[in-house]
């Protein structure tokens, strides 16, 4: 009995040692196939400037995430200058160090198609994004433009009221950027539904907080009693909110514009009162939208250009009333960490 | 027009045309487009051509001293934007203005020097030292294009100051605007700035300073852009760097030009600048009531200034004898 005991213990402590204890660590093969897939891939971000809220906010992130799996991260900052950002792509595909991944946020609908083609021929798989481009990307990270416009129609139909003038005034972006098109778009599909609410001006501010401010006095002056000022972008909208200041409306037009949800930018204007209301796009979340998609695409082993991803992100309109403390990220925060490293 | 005094109204020049045309559009706006001709659109128009009108002044100096400034944009934005970017970040006031002014009036001397001691064309010069300012500020002193202005601080201040509801860029305009005619048409070194334009070499001859003049000339185009950059950063609480990629810079050599500066040197004054933003001025806001999209208002834009220049070739055809070499 005492020997069966003895064998018994023997065994089980064999069977322990040989079977149970490699089990632990060797079982899962993600983190192998994970780190196979991924070390070492270059992902390469190609911004319309590295100078702006937007591209500093996914810089930030997406190096982060990049080099936590091992693999490499570098932008390059065409300064807005469209061939500036062709001549970028270009030495990026033939380049010994061509990127697995290329980012790309296009300036307009066409300007780099055959770039991005030759990328995805080359085996470098093109994500897109905020901006679309007639162009079937890997995949497009970024806002639903058009649902954008919806939003921010919305918004100012919510800030006019019932018993406003119903007047809406846009201060568009460009006729080319996409951005500016589709959100345009968005914006009358809501105004077609609201029939009593009209839209008196739409001049373009071709981006400029300068030309906002003087296409904004001019409209105010005409319609002084607008009751709602959508502008495209909250780079150019500190001119339109110059104007409303100038006019001595404050409280009275209903700035909504749209952003990156950077705080300086757009929370602080919030609050303040500058903006009535401001439809923010998630960067951290986007950015981690569009890290998931390059880490699918490096293990899915299919050839770039094999699949045609549209991941939209969450917007959503924000007021002064719904502002939280974690509404807007801060890119003096971010900048402060970089610089502490 | 004869060089110093006033138009001669019998023969018809590029600067008689497009005051025209100015009037023209001013009195078809006034007829047609309603809320045109109220004071507080006026006031806009005048305002909204303000900032171009001020660095077209100093590009109009240059110019008349058969030169070129295409920095002037660069000083602008750059300037205000470092110094707005120190004053962020705790730099007094006092010192922060010190160094961007004493920044700004450097390039506005190696740009002079360049051109008049190692004579480097003004083209070439100019071009280089603006994208040197730009990649420079952009690269190593700001973090960002746009730089706000810290709430409280004079430049947010003096963008709401208003003289009898007209806001205060207006006012530097007219005052600049004076200052450059007194400078020009009473001062001797405002005299020599023609002749040198008109004939460098001859006007060295008879011992005008032609030199040091060229250099002070750019370094004024650069004190002019920094004024021209606070009044901007006044009005929008901010500074978007941004502005150098844009048309601005053609836009003001455009004003300069169009109201019939010639671009070979010599020839024009302040009133041709006053003529060429008013067109643009009465043209953009005409333009922006009637809503045109914005592609239109540059075809149109385009448009009536290459008919004035075509109208002026055809009415006062290049003198192959008076026609001087550097002509653009």
């Amino acid at each position: 009995m005492k020997l069966f005991r003895t064998l018994m213990a023997a065994a089980t402590a064999l069977a322990v040692t040989a079977f149970a204890a490699p089990s632990f660590a060797a079982d899962d093969p993600g983190p192998a196939a994970y780190a196979k897939s991924l070390n070492g891939k270059r992902v390469m971000l190609v911004p319309l400037a590295m100078g702006f809220d937007l591209a500093q906010g996914w810089a930030h992130y997406l190096k982060k995430e990049v080099e936590a799996w091992g693999g490499t991260f570098e932008t390059r900052d065409p300064n807005w200058v469209v061939d500036a950002g062709a001549q970028a792509i270009t030495d990026a595909i033939a380049s010994d160090t061509r990127p697995d991944v290329l980012i790309i946020h296009a300036p307009d609908l066409n300007s780099y198609s055959k770039l991005m083609k030759k990328a995805q021929a080359a085996g470098t798989y093109v994500l897109l994004v905020d901006n679309p481009a007639n162009f079937p990307a890997d995949a497009f990270v970024g806002s639903d433009w058009d649902k954008l416009g919806q939003l921010e129609a919305e918004a100012a139909i919510k800030g006019c009221g019932e018993n406003s003038s119903k007047k809406i005034g846009l201060v568009q972006g460009d006729q080319a950027n996409s951005s500016s098109l589709y959100q345009y778009a968005g914006i009358m599909k809501v105004l077609e539904k609201h029939p009593d609410f009209q839209v008196v001006a739409k001049p373009d501010s071709n981006w400029d907080a300068t030309t906002s401010r003087n296409v904004t006095t001019t409209m105010l002056q005409q319609h002084p009693d607008i009751c709602s000022i959508i502008d495209f972008w909250d780079g150019d909208a500190t001119g339109a909110s110059a104007a409303i200041r100038d006019a001595k409306l404050d409280g009275k037009v209903f700035l909504v514009t749209t952003g990156g949800g950077e705080k300086a930018a757009d929370c602080d204007k919030l609050q303040d009162g500058t903006y009535g209301a401001v439809v923010m796009t998630d960067l951290a979340r986007q950015s981690g939208d569009m890290n998931a998609i390059i880490k699918f695409l490096l293990q899915s082993g299919q050839p770039a250009g094999t699949s045609h991803t549209y991941i939209y992100t969450l917007e959503k309109a924000t007021t002064k009333a719904d502002l939280k403390p974690d509404s807007c990220w801060d890119l003096k925060a971010l900048q402060a960490e970089a610089a502490a490293k | 027009m004869n060089a110093i005094g006033w138009p001669n109204w019998r023969r018809l020049n590029q600067e008689g045309i497009v005051f025209a045309i100015a009037i023209l559009l001013f009195a078809a706006a006034a007829i047609g487009l309603p809320g045109f001709l109220t004071a507080d659109n006026l006031v806009a128009i005048v305002r909204s051509v303000s900032v171009l009108g001020i660095l077209a002044l100093g590009m109009a100096v240059v110019i008349i001293g058969r030169g070129i400034d295409l920095s002037a944009v660069a000083i602008m934005a750059m300037s205000v934007a470092w110094y707005l970017q120190l004053v962020n970040t705790g730099t007094s006031d006092g010192l922060a203005f010190g160094y961007v002014l004493a920044g700004v009036l450097a390039i506005g001397l190696l740009n002079g020097f360049l051109v008049a001691y190692a004579d480097v064309p003004a083209i070439f010069v100019t071009l280089a030292t603006g994208s040197f300012v730009f990649g420079y500020v952009r690269s190593q002193l700001i973090t960002q294009d746009a730089v706000p202005v810290p709430g409280g601080h004079w430049v947010e201040l003096l963008g709401g100051v208003r003289f009898l509801d007209i806001p205060v860029e207006v006012f530097v305009f007219a005052g600049l605007a004076l200052l450059f005619f007194l400078f020009l048409r009473y001062t001797k070194w405002g005299r020599f700035i023609y002749f040198a334009g008109d004939n460098p070499v001859a006007a060295r001859n008879i011992g005008v300073p032609v030199r040091p003049m060229l250099v002070l000339r750019y370094m004024l185009s650069a004190f002019v852009a920094l004024i021209a950059g606070l009044l901007t950063a006044a009005s929008l609480h901010s500074i978007n760097t941004r502005i150098v990629n844009s048309t601005l810079l053609y836009d003001i050599v455009l004003v300069a030009v169009i109201g019939g500066i010639g671009l070979s040197g010599g020839r024009g004054g302040v009133r041709n600048v006053l003529v060429g933003a008013a067109l643009i001025g009465i043209l953009l806001n005409a333009m922006t009531i009637i809503d045109i999209p914005l592609l239109y208002q540059n075809l149109i834009k385009a448009a009536i200034l290459l008919g004035a220049i075509i109208v002026d070739g055809i009415i006062n055809p290049r003198d192959e004898q008076t026609a001087q070499q550097g002509d653009i």
